[in-house]
C-alpha cells in the first residue's frame, strides 16, 4: 500500500466514523423530541391552567359562568367509578390469571382463553363503550349509571389486570409450590398461603397501573353516556355511601366539555382540570413504582 | 373429610374457569352486538350503499350512509401519525438498543413509556390549543379543526409503542451476529443498520402494524382536533371526521336509542372492530414467525 492509497483509507476510516457520530446524534435527537413535546404539553397546561387552581375549583359543581365553575362533581365521579372498577376487576382478573397459570389440565381452554385476552388487548376502547351501551346500559337496565361505566372499564382493562397478574404468578419459584405440595397442601391451598402472597406486590402494581388507565380513559363513557353537566354526586345517604344507579361524570369528560367550547377562560378551566387529572395519575404510578421497587428487593430468593 | 376437601378444590378450580371464561363471554358479546345491531342498520341501508357510497349525512336529509368518508379519514390521519411515529420510534429503539449506556437507557425509556400513560383527551387538548394555533402561523389555508395536527399529536403518542416492541425486537437479536460483523471490521453504523435492523425486521414490523391499528382506534384526539366532514377529502389542512370520531359525536348527541341514526354507530363500529382486529391478527403472525427464528 502506497501512502497515497494509505492516505485515502484513512480518509474513509475518518468519514465512517463522523457518519457514525451524526447518527448516533439524530438517534438521541428522535428519543429526545418525544419528551420534549411531553414538557411543552406539561408547561403549556400549568402555565394556562395554573391560576384558576384553588379550594374553590376543587370543591364546586361546573358553572356556565368559569368563575364559579369546577370540578367536584367530576372528581368525585372518577373516584368513585375507579373504586368500583376495581371492586369489580380486581378479583376476577386475578382468578383468571390464577386459573390460566396454575390449572394447566385444559391445555385447549387455556390456550383458547390466552389468545382471547391477548386480542381484547387490542379492541379500540370505544367499541367496549358500544358493547357497555348495548349490554349493561340497555339490556341489564342499568341506564347511564356509574355502575353501568364501572362494568364497561372492568372489561376494558380486565385483559391488562389478568396478564400483569399472571406474569407476577408466573415469577414465583416452582420450588416454593413443590415444598407446598409435598408437605400434603392442596393445590388451592399452596396457592392461597404461598403462590399468592408472593405474587401480591407484582399483582398490584399491575392492578394499579390498570386503574391508572381506567382513570384517563374517555371515549367509552361517552359512548355509554357519561352527562357533561353533573350538579351532584353520586353519594347516598346510607353505607356505602355511593349510588351506584346514579347518573355520573368523570374528570376526561368533564375536560373535554371545557375543550370544547371556544371561550379561552373554559379552555383554561380544562387545563387546569389536566393539572388535578395527571396529578392523580402521578401518584397512582408512584405508587405503583415503590410496589415494584419492594418487590424486587425482596425477590432475592 | 378428604372428599369435601377434593369437593371444595373442585368448586374453587370452577369458580377461577368461571372468571377466565368472561373474557370469552366479552368477545362473544362485543361481536354480538356489533353483528345483530349491524343486522338492524343493513336493513334499512343496502351494504353496498354503506360500503361504497362516499357521502356520510346520515343525520341530514336526504341521508347518505356512505363509509368511505370514515374510513379514508381514518387512514389519512392514521398515515400522518405513522408518518411521525415510524421513523422516531425506530429511531429512538436504536438509540436504546444499541447506543444508550444502561445507566441513559435506565432514564430515557420509562421517561419514553409516559408518553403513552398520559389519557389521550389531554392529547386532544394540546393539539386544539397549542399545536394548531402553532401551525396556523406558518399554513395560512388550516383549518382550526383539522385532520394533520390531529394526525401529528397522535404519532407522538404512538411512539413509545413502536419503539418499545422494536427495542424488544432488536434487543432479541443474538449477541454473536453483531460480534462477527464487528469481527469482519463493520462500525457500529453498518452493525445497525445492516445486521441488526434486518435480524429485527419482522418485530418491527409487528410493532408499525400494532401501532397503525392503535392510532385508527384512537377517538378522543380526533374527536377533539379533528372536525366533522361528511364526503371523502383528502386535504388533511381540513376537517376529517374519523370513525371513531364520528361514533363518539353521535353519543353526545341527543338522537333517540332507537333511530336509524343511532344505529349507524355501531355498523361503524363493527367495521371498525374488523380492520383493528385484521391488523392485530397480522402483528401476532408476524410476531410469531419472528420467535420461530430465534429460538
Amino acid at each position: 500500500m502506497n501512502e497515497v492509497e494509505l492516505f485515502a483509507a484513512q480518509r474513509r476510516v475518518e468519514q465512517r466514523k463522523r457518519t457514525g457520530e451524526i447518527f448516533e446524534w439524530l438517534a438521541l435527537t428522535a428519543t429526545i423530541i418525544g419528551l420534549f413535546f411531553l414538557g411543552l404539553l406539561i408547561a403549556d397546561t400549568w402555565i394556562r391552567g395554573a391560576g384558576w387552581l384553588d379550594w374553590q375549583f376543587l370543591t364546586s359543581y361546573p358553572s356556565r359562568h368559569p368563575e364559579n365553575a369546577g370540578i367536584l362533581a367530576a372528581l368525585v365521579g372518577s373516584v368513585v367509578l375507579v373504586t368500583l372498577t376495581a371492586i369489580i376487576a380486581f378479583p376476577i382478573g386475578v382468578a383468571a390469571a390464577i386459573y390460566l397459570e396454575e390449572y394447566p389440565a385444559q391445555g385447549w381452554v387455556t390456550r383458547l382463553i390466552q389468545t382471547n385476552i391477548a386480542n381484547l388487548a387490542g379492541v379500540p376502547s370505544i367499541v367496549y363503550g358500544l358493547l357497555g351501551l348495548a349490554i349493561f346500559v340497555r339490556s341489564f337496565g342499568l341506564g347511564r349509571s356509574i355502575l353501568a361505566g364501572a362494568l364497561t372499564m372492568s372489561l376494558l382493562i380486565l385483559p391488562i389486570i389478568i396478564i400483569s397478574a399472571q406474569e407476577s404468578i408466573r415469577a414465583v419459584p416452582s420450588s416454593i409450590r413443590q415444598a407446598s405440595l409435598a408437605l400434603g397442601a392442596t393445590r388451592w391451598q399452596t396457592i392461597w398461603n404461598h403462590v399468592l402472597p408472593m405474587a401480591l406486590p407484582g399483582i398490584l402494581t399491575g392492578t394499579i397501573l390498570a386503574l391508572s388507565r381506567a382513570l384517563g380513559e374517555t371515549a367509552p363513557l361517552i359512548t355509554i353516556g357519561a352527562l357533561t353537566f353533573i350538579a351532584f354526586l353520586p353519594v347516598g345517604p346510607t353505607w356505602p355511601f355511593v349510588d351506584a344507579q346514579s347518573a355520573f361524570t368523570v374528570l376526561p369528560i368533564q375536560i373535554f366539555n371545557w375543550t370544547s367550547r371556544p371561550q379561552a377562560e373554559f379552555r383554561d378551566l380544562a387545563a387546569a382540570g389536566i393539572i388535578v387529572l395527571l396529578a392523580i395519575l402521578l401518584g397512582m404510578n408512584s405508587i405503583a413504582i415503590l410496589l415494584r421497587n419492594r418487590l424486587s428487593k425482596r425477590a432475592a430468593y | 373429610m378428604v372428599d369435601a376437601r377434593r369437593v371444595y378444590e373442585r368448586l374453587i378450580a370452577a369458580a377461577l374457569l368461571v372468571c377466565a371464561g368472561i373474557s370469552i363471554l366479552t368477545t362473544a358479546g362485543i361481536i354480538g352486538v356489533l353483528i345483530f345491531e349491524t343486522i338492524e342498520f343493513l336493513r334499512e341501508v343496502p351494504l353496498s350503499g354503506f360500503m361504497l357510497g362516499t357521502v356520510w349525512t346520515p343525520l341530514f336529509e336526504p341521508a347518505q350512509f356512505g363509509v368511505l368518508a370514515l374510513v379514508v379519514s381514518t387512514v389519512v390521519i392514521s398515515l400522518f401519525a405513522m408518518l411521525v411515529s415510524l421513523p422516531l420510534g425506530l429511531l429512538a429503539a436504536i438509540y436504546l438498543s444499541e447506543y444508550a449506556s444502561p445507566k441513559t437507557r435506565g432514564i430515557l425509556k420509562p421517561a419514553l413509556e409516559i408518553l403513552a400513560g398520559v389519557p389521550t383527551v389531554v392529547y386532544g387538548y394540546f393539539a386544539l390549543t397549542f399545536v394548531t394555533p402553532l401551525l396556523r402561523e406558518f399554513l395560512a389555508d388550516m383549518r382550526v379543526f383539522n385532520g394533520l395536527t390531529a394526525g401529528l399529536v397522535m404519532g407522538i403518542m404512538i411512539i413509545p409503542m413502536v419503539s418499545s416492541l422494536s427495542e424488544d425486537a432488536m434487543n432479541a437479536v443474538p449477541q454473536s451476529l453483531r460480534q462477527a460483523a464487528y469481527g469482519l471490521g463493520s462500525t457500529k453504523l453498518q452493525v445497525t443498520l445492516r445486521v441488526v435492523l434486518p435480524a429485527a425486521l419482522s418485530g418491527i414490523v409487528a410493532a408499525v402494524v400494532l401501532a397503525m391499528s392503535r392510532a385508527i382506534g384512537e377517538t378522543m384526539i380526533v374527536a377533539i382536533a379533528a372536525g366533522q366532514s361528511t364526503t371523502v377529502q383528502l386535504n388533511p389542512l381540513y376537517p376529517m371526521e374519523t370513525m371513531t370520531a364520528y361514533i363518539a359525536r353521535v353519543s353526545l348527541g341527543d338522537n333517540p336509542q332507537t333511530s336509524l341514526e343511532f344505529k349507524t354507530i355501531f355498523a361503524v363500529g363493527m367495521l371498525l372492530f374488523l380492520i383493528t382486529f385484521g391488523l392485530n391478527l397480522v402483528s401476532q403472525r408476524v410476531l410469531a414467525k419472528y420467535r420461530e427464528v430465534h429460538q
